[in-house]
């Protein structure tokens, strides 16, 4: 996936090109934008100001990047593994089924301090499990891991749906959705953490968990660049030939990247679940596993990109929130389509861009070593 | 051709090579490895193109720029890897970039009719419409030669055609292409059997290093002489400026041995057959042979990266059979190193930093990983450590391990595996341990190789340098064809000796040449 | 034929059923082919979603803007060849992740179909409804009314006639694409090429470019699927109206084992449960089975649920071209 195939200079690797294809991603956008009658200087400006502008702003913009986080780096470690993980609408949307699942067998008995925590796992062994079957499949049965994802992201939204409809339903109301779980449920929203501390803070969506995917980005550093099992995947997701020379069991590798993806996807469930609505609803991950594999990509799979990514995509999202209110002609899809862009520049377009920097730097080099 | 050479990089492949083929013979090519056989075709085949040199194709100079030109002017080629595709026929096979009609049905029709006579015109018996992939082995490579018929070729070139056939195929092969030389077909043969030379071919090359040492007709020569123009008069070179070390004892005790490898690839041709060794205590054992003998076979094999479909291994008091048979990980467990063949591919993983790919194999040793944990300053102190004593350069363990020159590359695995974390292995198998490093670098590999064997452990080196085998060994073992073609202790290595192990004919005295 | 009451009734009941089969198939169908071709090619094909989403719209809006069937049937075929141009530009002409690219197709086509159509439309998102004479004509119409009361034939008129051009041409195509690989020169170079591309390369014959014609012929097939929903099942384009078919049109290429008519039948299962769970929708399950309303949402994933079984090799081996999803580099 990366273009590691390319010999290029790490810091060309890391920040050149991922900046050159992002500028060429918003260049596309813009002339969409333009081309709709926007002037697209106004509307960055706009954006910015809706996302940092105000506190508010600020809170949507980093519940919205926490959501990217998890995402984003379920689909960097598995990228980090050598596999491409599609499934993370699914993962995200199991996980948000395995936290609420939780809540409903235990809110009414468990307090907070223990049934959030308890939900937290819930939602990391739902995503696990939702992952770990195609993984065991591709594995063992050989069963192309992209194809059963897209498959089971289908899957996933019509159990979700099902169990809406049928099982968990709260009765005698109108809407698809199950009861709300209680307010040992949910998890302290940003405002009442900082009003404990005496900060005023307004009311978001901003929640715990954005400290959860600061731990998450902190765990997966650690685990994927110094600990064994990280070793092994990295070396099974470069050199998988080497990596049977190594001792390091492939089928085992392939299982454990995809369970620890599908696990960190499933804790997008605890954002939306525990930590905002309460309750089951149907579509609450919206794309979010889509947009992991954008904030993946421009990110080069690495946690401190995918933080960046995730800011950058949560501005875009809350900025084009209310961009929406305030210019008739702007909807959030433009956000939509600037993720996508990302992905072609950044992922199918890489290996267009990358030889170019590649033969540049060799050329700058050698007339360097000439002259010098 | 005349006067043609080929570079690349540093290697000259060919240098000055003349060939001339009569029409209507069968002419053989032999050589070892590198001789520049396999590149000399290539340019007649216009994959290649020759710095210097002129090709005359039926007394008329020809220019080959790709391999279009080549079967314009009636030059086919059968790969050793053969070029089908397994799901469609036969027939859709040979017609492919060649039909005569854009209806598939009227093409075959037009198709099978030319294709049936030139099957009866040759005895190349090929059911024309089974899929590929149902066609045993002779039989595809039967049809890669009619393919190469069909598009009018009148010099065939012959690539190693016997390495994936049965002695009958052979026969029937052999059959074959002396119809296709009364039918006035020139074929070449790439081959380094021997025998075959002999039996079959009417007129032989030998390559070496890159030039023809000997030309001439079969009835003018023998195996003896083909065998020690193959080989050369080097042998004795590589030992005379070592110092005296001593032989290993006799009853030295058995480290690894090895009973009745065996193993068929995935299109039922078996790359290892019968084969047994024993590796004592303080030798070293050398595999000489052609490459693709099966020597890189028995290597995965006995460091636990193929599992044989039959024999046995015992090693370190253990006893594996194909059911459950030794992984990399055991291996390593009982002191069993291995430094591949392929160092790009197996033994670093390339983006990884230096000090990643130093513990490689080794990385869920108590002394790089606590709890789950990599113990990083203690794997980069180690890896400078390994560096200072292979003298690997630069001496930067940060730096990323594709960024090494081969031969450092080559000196850091060489370390991994001889270290084995302060504890000497008690087997190292080596493939290719010199490949691509530098004059001084190999003097020093070797130098390890054999402080290794003093301290009590065995080796055993695949190379596809003779000299560095004769070199290095205490007995060499040629592999031919998946087998064991013979046992010679270094004292007995002669040109003549090895060459007819290495040519696939008998180890005792061939009779007198006619 | 069991005889209810009711005169007929379940036979006519089939007869509908197979209708809406076919009407909900032929998207599907037209995609599996637009998959098939590229796939036997060698070229993964994951934005089929995407590149029938932004056909459709262009065949909505050039449909309400000129009133012009033709138009606007040119206009979603012009869309689907670029963009499948641009994933062969990516991935066949440069070494691009043929997934990746087709990934980033489908999210820039959900983004951009709503951008565009708002911008144009002001209709939130919408086209606005084409008039008839844009839309397709359902076919044979006044014969399946004629026909409506026989007791068996005209189940069948009911099942079979009065459809779009459209539905009928898929059908066709179907054959067509058949044909197409299996009995034209093109066809079995393009299957070799998605084999052994090394093979094709070395018969001089250039898989690049076999490759790229493939993608044509997949980016029209793909625009007819995204016009049809336009100019025959819908009558103006609104946001996300593929709903997942086009990963359903993938799943049936496959549960058809890349094999045209295979994918046919495997559509029109997939749009026979289609169609089953709209009708089933609300019908309570009989006491025999547990009571309940039907689990239609069981019906919906069961194509997906198929999918998974067969590539896991329990019912049968789905072997996928060799070189699928290779970029093919030439060697010497």
């Amino acid at each position: 996936m990366s273009s590691h195939s390319i010999e290029l200079p790490r810091w060309i690797d890391l920040v050149v090109l991922p900046v050159f294809n992002l500028m060429l991603a918003l260049l596309v956008a813009g002339v969409v934008v333009w081309s709709v009658g926007l002037e697209p200087l106004q509307v960055i400006r706009l954006l910015l100001k809706g996302a940092f502008g105000s506190a508010v702003g600020w809170g949507y913009t980093l519940y919205y990047a926490t959501t990217f986080v998890f995402a984003g780096l379920a689909v960097a470690v598995a990228f980090h593994g050598g596999l491409f993980n599609i499934g993370g609408e699914g993962q995200a949307t199991m996980g948000g089924l395995g936290a609420g699942l939780v809540a409903l067998a235990l809110a009414a008995h468990w307090p907070a301090w223990a049934l959030l925590p308890a939900m937290v796992a819930g939602a990391m062994v739902f995503g696990l499990a939702w992952a770990a079957v195609p993984a065991a499949l591709q594995a063992w049965r050989g069963s192309h891991v992209v194809i059963t994802t897209i498959m089971f992201n289908f899957i996933a939204a019509a159990l979700l749906a099902w169990l809406l409809v049928n099982v968990l339903k709260a009765p005698g109301n109108m809407t698809v959705e199950s009861r709300a779980f209680g307010p040992n449920a949910l998890l302290p929203g940003m405002h009442q953490m900082l009003g404990a501390l005496g900060i005023a803070w307004p009311r978001t969506p901003l929640n715990a968990s954005v400290l959860l995917a600061a731990l998450a980005c902190v765990m997966v550093w650690l685990v994927l660049w110094r600990s064994r099992a990280g070793f092994a995947l990295r070396a099974t997701g470069f050199a998988p030939e080497a990596a049977r020379y190594g001792g390091i069991a492939p089928r085992r590798q392939v299982m454990l990247s995809m369970m620890l993806s599908g696990a960190l996807a499933g804790l997008v469930g605890v954002n939306e679940i525990a930590g905002v609505h309460n309750r089951l609803l149907p579509d609450f991950v919206a794309g979010a596993g889509f947009a992991g594999i954008a904030v993946s990509l421009i990110g080069r799979n690495h946690p401190v990109g995918i933080v960046l990514a995730s800011l950058l995509f949560g501005a875009l999202y809350q900025g084009g929130a209310e961009l929406a209110f305030e210019m008739p002609g702007f909807s959030r899809d433009m956000v939509y389509t600037l993720q996508g862009l990302i992905v072609l520049f950044a992922g199918a377009m890489a290996m267009v861009a990358a030889p170019m920097f590649a033969r540049l730097h060799a050329a700058l080099t050698r007339r360097g070593a000439a002259g010098g | 051709m005349h006067g043609i050479d080929k570079r690349f990089g540093a290697v000259q492949a060919n240098a000055a090579v003349d060939l001339t083929v009569a029409a209507g013979s069968v002419h053989g090519i032999v050589g070892e490895n590198g001789a520049g056989k396999s590149t000399l075709m290539s340019i007649l085949y216009g994959f290649y193109q020759a710095d210097a040199g002129q090709i005359e194709i039926e007394g008329r100079p020809a220019r080959i720029d790709d391999s279009h030109d080549a079967i314009a002017l009636g030059i086919g080629m059968v790969h050793q890897h053969f070029m089908l595709v397994d799901t469609l026929s036969a027939l859709d096979n040979v017609m492919l970039g060649a039909e005569p009609d854009w209806r598939l049905s009227r093409a075959r029709e037009k198709v099978r009719a030319g294709l049936q006579a030139l099957i009866d015109d040759t005895g190349l018996a090929v059911r024309l419409d089974l899929p590929v992939e149902e066609l045993p082995v002779g039989e595809r490579q039967r049809l890669e030669i009619l393919k190469a018929l069909y598009r009018g070729a009148r010099i065939l070139i012959l690539d190693e055609p016997t390495a994936v056939l049965t002695p009958q195929e052979t026969a029937t092969l052999f059959e074959t292409l002396r119809r296709l030389r009364g039918r006035g077909t020139t074929i070449l043969l790439i081959t380094h059997k021997l025998k075959e030379i002999m039996v079959l071919c009417d007129a032989v090359t030998v390559m070496r290093g890159g030039r023809v040492v000997l030309d001439t007709p079969i009835a003018q020569t023998g195996l003896d002489a083909l065998a020690q123009a193959m080989v050369g008069r080097r042998v004795k070179m590589g030992r005379e400026d070592q110092p005296h070390r001593a032989a290993a004892p006799a009853d030295a005790e058995v480290l690894l041995r090895a009973e009745g490898l065996g193993w068929r690839d995935a299109l039922g041709v078996p790359r290892l057959a019968e084969v047994s060794l024993a590796l004592r205590a303080g030798e070293i054992v050398g595999i000489a042979g052609v490459t693709g003998n099966g020597q890189s076979e028995l290597l995965d094999a006995l460091s636990g990266l193929l599992v044989p479909q039959a024999g046995t291994l015992e090693l370190g008091g253990q006893r594996f059979t194909p059911a459950h048979w030794i992984t990399p990980r055991r291996a390593r467990e009982l002191r069993l190193a291995h430094v591949p063949e392929d160092r790009h591919q197996r033994a670093l993983v390339l983006p990884f930093p230096a000090w990643e790919s130093a513990v490689l194999g080794y990385q869920d040793r108590p002394r790089y990983a606590r709890a789950g944990w990599m113990r990083g300053a203690t794997m980069r102190r180690d890896t400078a450590e390994m560096m200072e004593r292979y003298d690997v350069r630069p001496r930067n363990p940060q730096l990323r391990s594709s960024k090494f020159s081969g031969g450092n590359q080559q000196k850091l695995v060489l370390a991994r595996e001889a270290q084995l974390q302060d504890r000497p292995p008690r087997v190292l198998l080596v493939g290719q341990p010199t490949r691509g490093v530098d004059i001084g670098a190999i003097e020093f590999i070797h130098g390890r190789l054999r402080a290794l064997c003093e301290g009590g452990g065995a080796v055993l080196v695949v190379s596809s340098e003779l000299d560095e085998i004769l070199a290095l060994a205490d007995r060499v073992l040629v592999m031919n064809g998946g087998r064991i073609a013979g046992e010679l202790p270094i004292e007995r290595c002669d040109e003549a000796a090895l060459g007819r192990l290495m040519g696939d004919s008998a180890a005792e005295p061939a009779p007198a040449a006619a | 034929m069991p005889r209810s009451r009711g005169g007929g009734r379940p036979v006519d009941e089939i007869g509908t059923l197979l209708a809406s089969t076919l009407r909900l198939a032929t998207p599907l169908i037209l995609c599996a082919l637009a998959g098939c071709v590229s796939e036997r090619a060698g070229v993964i094909d994951l934005g089929l979603e995407g590149k029938m989403l932004l056909c459709a719209f262009a065949a909505g809006a050039m449909g309400a803007i000129s009133g012009s069937f033709a138009l606007a049937l040119l206009a979603a075929v012009a869309v689907g060849v670029a963009l499948s141009m641009l994933h062969g530009y990516a991935c066949v002409s440069h070494r691009g992740d043929q997934v990746v690219m087709g990934v980033a197709i489908t999210m820039t086509a959900a983004g951009l179909t709503v951008v565009l159509g708002l911008a144009w439309f002001k209709l939130g998102g919408q086209t606005p409804p084409v008039s008839d004479a844009v839309r397709l004509d359902p076919l044979l119409a006044d014969a399946a009314k004629a026909l409506a009361g026989v007791p068996l034939l005209g189940a069948l008129a009911q099942a079979f006639l009065g459809h779009n051009a459209l539905v009928y041409a898929a059908f066709l195509l179907a054959g067509a694409v058949w044909w197409l690989l299996y009995r034209t020169r093109f066809g079995l170079r393009l299957r070799a090429a998605g084999e052994n591309p090394a093979m094709v390369d070395a018969a001089g014959v250039s898989v690049i470019g076999l490759r790229y014609r493939a993608l044509a012929i997949n980016g029209v097939l793909a625009a007819l699927a995204g016009a049809y929903l336009v100019l025959a099942l819908n009558s103006s384009f609104s946001p996300n109206m593929t709903a997942g078919r086009g990963y359903m049109a993938l799943a049936a290429m496959i549960f058809g084992k890349w094999h045209p008519l295979g994918a046919l039948a495997a559509c029109l299962l997939f749009g026979f449960l289609d169609a089953a769970s709209i009708r089933l929708q609300g019908t309570m399950l009989p006491a025999l089975l547990g009571g309940g309303e039907v689990p239609v949402q069981a019906i919906q994933a069961l194509p997906y649920v198929l999918t998974v079984v067969l590539l896991a090799g329990f019912i049968g081996r789905a072997r996928a071209p060799k070189a699928l999803g290779l970029p093919h580099v030439k060697e010497r």
